[in-house]
């Protein structure tokens, strides 16, 4: 069978996890977001801002590591917005949402056409290179699939790990929780609900900045316009699929990378029966057919899209 | 500390005023990224100014750009009005847009007063069904629409894109992807001789009224404003929610969907996937900055052409970039947003008293 050998290459996964990286970012960025009850539609401009940033700054020179900060700072920035409008003022998440996104995408690519007036083809930059690591990268099968990524894609797997354990066994992840699900407990506390949402979106839309800082650093070495194309909106679909657990977010943005991956090869297996096309969409009406499956047990945190004003019971 | 209390009757002044004022801030906010430009600003707003406002063909070019802006203004204002987040105005004007060429091209022949019936009625047909199955999704089985609809923009635009290198490529067309064009008796005539404003813009100006009408007058529109303010008690008092959100879709996917009959079968003459410009999203912003009223769609909908049709030609003539259009766009909606709020709240600063 063609489908099991393309499946048991070492290339395959590679390229799969090649894929998820940038929606491990967004879907944790977003989780983190939706955990602390607010609903993030920022995040579509906050990857094309973080591409942008972030490559803008290694081409002026700031180092690839210089260029990550950059990013992370920018979506920090749009999210700190997108907290203002939703939090304190209560406004809807859904058009401040959007209203971020548009501000976002059009301030990116005011700059970089501002920055750049006249070039044909964007100038490129050095990427972040595959790792070697000595032993591991040499290890049959998950030595090129796992260990010979890009040290954004290893940053990415770590984030999995850093997430789930501060949500979940620390103090802070609790009442991170609990902010988006009850928030007055969490003011009976005595904590600041307003501060802790903030502090979640702030936090969230920089880890979604890297999804797109991974895009123009790691998988290309330039920016072009309507490169995001998508994949923010693929990640919101993805943290409902996860039930907002940074575990299944990985597996999510796995089997998702997996998926886009297996139609590209069949692409060139089948490509002649069908337009191109048919397989382009596939990303898009997977994640269509993802929320449709999870839609009825989705147990989305019971305040998320409530504003909550302070003095509030 | 900065205490908010709710204002019991905000003034007509202040829900008036306040678009007004987000539109004019926005404005003014250009200058920083013009000055970051390097660009002279009183002459960039100048010729912004000129550009849309300047001639008869530039105002010509402005109502052209309008009309669509009117149409899916009008498909956000009346979803959102019933808080059904339809984000998928965009594929809704291409496939409109698509149903109206496969029909307006050639497959069947009439005189205009058939034709064009037929063209506007098959475009707003296929929008709306683009709509109603997210809707139903959303009210059966409670996927979130914003997603569906967003994702279906791309599905859209690739599908239009398989179709126009498939079905409805226009043989003549030398490999560009796009379509046969409109037949002579579908095609929207202009309303002023030689100049690009067409009879779309008419057919918008008849939407917003009539909308208008039903959103105020009939028992529908009091249905769907009484979902979108409350639907466990609308549902409580007896009406259909499902029902009411359906025809909010069949609206809203219409609008839009008419919106890409006017381009086609107005504007351009043809389909090709850069037939819109991102009006879908934009009248997101259009019907926000309208406070979701029909009538006001009208007006934010020939600001929005004015800023782009403006910086466009602000663009040609000293070089800065025309995406500082949609960066208007954008921090004009974020600004209606921040001063909905203040019509809604009393800001109070007070000072914090010293202990003991």
């Amino acid at each position: 069978m063609e489908i099991i050998d393309i499946l048991l290459t070492a290339n395959f996964w590679a390229a799969a996890l090649r894929i998820a990286t940038p929606l491990i970012f967004g879907v944790l960025g977003a989780l983190i977001c939706e955990r602390a009850g607010v609903l993030n539609l920022g995040i579509e401009g906050i990857f094309t801002a973080g591409a942008m940033a972030g490559w803008m700054a290694v081409w002026l020179g700031a180092g690839l590591w210089g260029g990550v900060l950059v990013a992370a700072l920018a979506g920090g920035f749009f999210g700190l917005i997108h907290a203002i409008l939703t939090v304190p003022l209560g406004l809807s998440q859904h058009v401040s949402g959007i209203g971020v996104t548009l501000l976002a995408t059009s301030l990116s690519y005011f700059t970089y056409r501002t920055a750049l007036p006249d070039v044909s083809s964007p100038p490129r930059i050095t990427p972040f290179q595959p790792l070697d690591i000595p032993i591991l990268s040499d290890l049959p099968f998950i030595g090129p699939a796992l260990f010979s990524q890009t040290a954004l894609t290893m940053l990415a797997l770590v984030m999995v790990f850093v997430t789930g354990w501060v949500l979940y066994r620390t103090p802070l992840g609790l009442a991170i929780r609990a902010v988006g699900d009850n928030p007055s407990s969490v003011e009976a506390q005595g904590l600041s609900v307003y501060a802790l949402r903030i502090g979640a979106v702030v936090a969230g839309s920089s880890l979604m900045a890297l999804g797109g800082a991974f895009l123009t650093m790691s998988a290309f070495d330039a920016f072009f316009f309507g490169m995001i194309n998508g994949r923010g909106w693929v990640c919101i679909a993805l943290t409902v699929f996860a039930s907002w657990r940074p575990g299944k977010a990985l597996l999510g943005a796995l089997l998702f990378g997996a998926f886009d991956a297996f139609q590209v090869r069949l692409q060139t297996e089948v490509g002649a029966f069908l337009p191109s096309q048919v397989f382009l969409m596939m990303p898009y009406l997977l994640s269509i057919a993802a929320l449709i499956i999870v839609a009825r047990k989705a147990d989305y945190p019971k305040a998320l899209l409530v504003p909550w004003f302070k003095g509030q019971r | 500390m900065i205490r908010f209390e709710p204002r019991t009757n905000p003034s007509a002044i202040m829900v008036y005023g306040v678009p007004v004022l987000a539109a004019i801030i926005a404005i003014l906010l250009a200058a920083i990224p013009l000055a970051l430009a390097g660009a002279p600003i009183i002459k960039a707003y100048g010729l912004m100014m000129s550009g849309a406002f300047g001639s008869m063909f530039s105002i010509s070019e402005m109502l052209t750009r309008a009309t669509p802006l009117i149409l899916t203004g009008l498909a956000a204002a009346i979803a959102f009005r019933a808080k059904l987040w339809n984000i998928g105005a965009e594929g809704q004007l291409y496939m409109g847009a698509m149903a109206a060429v496969a029909i307006g091209s050639g497959v069947i022949d009439g005189p205009s007063y058939i034709m064009i019936p037929v063209v506007l009625i098959a475009g707003a047909a296929a929008g709306a069904v683009m709509l109603i199955g997210p809707t139903l999704l959303k009210t059966r089985l409670g996927v979130d629409e914003v997603v569906t609809t967003l994702l279906l923009n791309f599905i859209v635009i690739l599908f239009v894109q398989m179709m126009l290198e498939g079905a409805l490529k226009d043989p003549m067309s030398m490999g560009w992807p796009q379509s046969e064009p409109v037949i002579d008796n579908a095609v929207l005539p202009p309303l002023i001789e030689r100049m690009r404003v067409h009879l779309g813009l008419v057919i918008a100006l008849i939407c917003a009224v009539a909308l208008a009408i039903f959103v105020k007058r009939t028992i529908w529109g009091f249905e769907i404003r009484a979902v979108g303010e409350n639907a466990a008690a609308a549902k409580f008092s007896g009406i259909s929610v499902t029902k009411t959100m359906v025809l909010v879709a069949m609206l809203s996917g219409g609008l839009a969907g008419l919106a890409g009959v006017s381009e086609v079968a107005g504007t351009r003459g043809y389909l090709a996937t850069d037939l819109s410009p991102g009006y879908g999203y934009a009248g997101i912003v259009v019907a926000m900055l309208a406070r979701l009223s029909p009538i006001g769609v009208i007006i934010s909908a020939l600001f929005v052409a004015s800023v782009f049709v403006g910086a466009d030609s602000m663009s040609r003539a000293i070089g800065v970039s025309s995406y500082l259009a949609d960066l208007i766009v954008a921090m004009a909606l974020l600004c209606v947003l921040i001063g909905g709020f203040l019509t809604r709240f009393k800001v109070h600063f007070e000072h914090q008293k010293s202990a003991g």
